[in-house]
């Protein structure tokens, strides 16, 4: 079988992100950038299963600037097998993002497309899901547990109130839970081995997609500030409290 | 600082180092240093990125490969974890690579080498002895053949990963006296006659094990001694450089950490009506602190650059060894400034980086030795 793992550069993790001073996004200049960490999961699970010998080929995707060869990078030294970047400097949507990986899908006839549940800068939240749709594929999103058959995967699912476990008939998309695996750390004769690996570089128009935006950003401000707290003297003064602002 | 050296695979081992290392060692430092030891696991985990390879055959589970670069990052970023026992007591095998690597016939490569590489086992360099640290060229320990075999008598002390290490480089005279009579022998700890006592209550690097060996005809075959007859001090001194770079780079690390966290409590702290970092005698220390790291690190960069081109700079290895420590001594100082009361508690990076300065500025080649040495290759 062969996985595509679409990944996404994003502000590290640990960046303490800040607004624009004048309000049109955040502040990206000198700023540590990273594999969207739902991403890393996703090919983490990818590498599991070629360890396993269910897959004998990771295909990692980039949309995004010349600077995303780097996030591919990552994702070569961590055991995929080769890269393709989608050049692309401007912001760029979910559909659009689905679209393009819709063609690169085309091309490279993956068995299943492995992707973060989501990216940690804009939480959209909806790639996989507008894929799978494009693309008429089953779906198991929110995977905390992957485990391939012939022709088919069980992916265990985190909703509300339990886990609930889909039988998918291949091809599908998975998309990666928090809690379906740690991903290892890239050693480094893997990293000089990922030098040698090759990156395809494509653009959007190469797949025939218009990535301009649909929605415009408006205004990006800091959440309000949290007003101090008080500090009670005894459980008969909370309960007051309570009353008082009417919460029971 | 940007590094004019950088490149894409060295960015990216440093980024893997500083993962783990938040990862896997900071939120740990503290009661692995309290506990006087790390789980034995990180010494896996460390061997498994490939931080012991370098200069190693892939076949010995080496990277293949040598970088002074790639060899800085990791000694940088592992050290500001900031309880420096920790890659004290893992890194020190790397130490006695190079003479193994280098030296041992291939019957003993085969069985020990790819075992310690991969963090499977513990291997220590034994040169300094209870009577004498900085003059190797008069140590004491006496090797004499007997038949086939070579007999070792003597001790060593202050031997870092001592007491859980399973193989042993050990200097002793074979000769006459004076630096040219002295041998290196690869030395197991099962071997009888060897023994070993823990050199406890330490000022700093609690993580680390620390010990005296004691040799009483300790019997070891021809074939285990590494190198030439006689020739050890040139080994022994040829291996002391990337210890040293080691340590200089370990201690751009340590003062990373100490100004990283002056910086935090400045900013969070408020005295006289504004932060700390607002008052002039506070900026004046950050500047002071920035300038000899930014200093260390380019003249280190410049020394990685020559080692990599195959002229390893001995005088400015040197130069470079106390320059760092003597910068270390100021970060640490003025950060424990900085941080006041709060620095002084046991369980935080400064504090106890403010401990550990004199190991790294006596071990591996005193200052005192180091402007020695450094005036020495002057030819003077």
């Amino acid at each position: 079988m062969k996985v595509m793992v679409p990944v996404k550069r994003v502000v590290d993790y640990n960046v303490k992100v800040r607004v624009k001073s004048d309000n049109t996004g955040v502040e990206l200049a000198n700023v540590k950038m990273s594999m969207n960490p739902f991403d890393e999961i996703a090919v983490e699970e990818a590498i599991r299963l070629k360890e396993a010998g269910k897959v004998e080929e990771i295909v990692v995707v980039s949309i995004g600037p010349k600077a995303a060869t780097e996030t591919i990078r990552t994702g070569l030294a961590m055991g995929a097998d080769r890269g393709i970047l989608v050049e692309h400097d401007d912001e760029i949507h979910p559909l659009a993002v689905a679209k393009i990986l819709k063609g690169i899908v085309g091309e490279e006839n993956p068995d299943i497309v492995l992707l973060g549940k989501q990216a940690i800068d804009d939480d959209c939240n909806q790639t996989g899901q507008m894929l799978a749709q494009l693309l008429g594929w089953a779906q198991g999103t929110f995977a905390s547990k992957v485990e391939a058959e012939d022709g088919s995967l069980n992916v265990t699912r985190e909703v509300d109130g339990g886990l609930e476990t889909v039988k998918l008939n291949l091809p599908a998309i998975v998309t990666t839970d928090l809690r379906l695996n740690e991903p290892r750390y890239a050693s480094l004769p893997n990293i000089m081995k990922a030098k040698r690996k090759p990156i395809d570089e494509k653009t959007a128009a190469d797949y025939g997609v218009d990535a301009t935006p649909r929605l415009k950003t408006l205004k990006v401000e800091e959440p309000a500030a949290r007003e101090a707290g008080i500090k009670v003297e005894s459980v008969d003064e909370l309960v007051g409290k309570l009353k008082e602002k009417g919460l029971i | 600082m940007r590094n004019p050296f950088e490149t894409e695979e060295r960015k990216a081992f440093r980024e893997t180092v500083r993962r783990f290392v938040e990862t896997e060692i900071t939120p740990y430092a503290d009661d692995w240093d309290e506990a006087g030891e790390v789980p034995w696991e990180l010494h896996a985990k460390l061997g498994a990125l490939g931080a012991f390879g370098f200069g190693v055959d892939e076949k010995y589970g080496g990277l293949g490969f040598d970088d002074c670069f790639m060899r800085a990052a990791f000694s940088e970023e592992f050290y500001k974890c900031g309880a420096t026992g920790i890659p004290a007591a893992t890194g020190g095998r790397s130490i006695s690579i190079g003479p193994i690597e280098k030296f041992a016939p291939d019957e003993i490569k085969d069985r020990v080498l790819e075992d310690i590489v991969t963090g499977r086992k513990g291997s220590s360099l034994g040169i300094t002895e209870p009577g004498g640290g900085s003059d190797v060229a008069n140590m004491k320990t006496v090797a004499r053949k007997d038949g086939d075999d070579w007999v070792i008598n003597g001790s060593k002390t202050f031997i870092t990963g001592g007491m859980k290490s399973e193989y042993f480089v050990v200097g002793a005279r074979t000769g006459g006296e004076g630096l040219t009579g002295i041998s290196l022998f690869f030395v197991e700890a099962d071997m009888p006659g060897f023994s070993r006592t823990l050199i406890d209550r330490k000022m700093g690097w609690w993580a680390s094990d620390t010990a005296t060996l004691y040799f009483d005809d300790v019997r070891v075959p021809a074939r285990n001694m590494l190198g030439q007859e006689n020739f050890g001090f040139i080994a022994i001194m040829n291996n002391f450089n990337y210890e040293r770079l080691g340590m200089v780079a370990g201690s751009v690390g340590m003062m990373k950490a100490c100004l990283e966290d002056s910086i935090a409590w400045a900013q969070e702290r408020h005295t006289f009506g504004k932060p700390l970092i607002k008052h002039q005698v506070i900026r004046h220390k950050i500047a002071d602190m920035s300038a000899k790291i930014d200093a260390t690190e380019a003249y280190l960069n410049q020394i990685c650059w020559l080692a990599n081109e195959g002229e390893m700079p001995v005088a400015e290895v040197s130069k470079a060894k106390f320059f760092a420590t003597k910068a270390l001594e100021f970060c640490a100082s003025e950060a424990m400034q900085i941080l006041g009361g709060a620095g002084y508690l046991r369980g935080n990076r400064v504090e106890r980086i403010y401990r550990e300065v004199k190991v790294m500025a006596i071990g591996g080649g005193s200052e005192e030795i180091m402007r020695d040495l450094a005036v020495r290759q002057m030819g003077l």
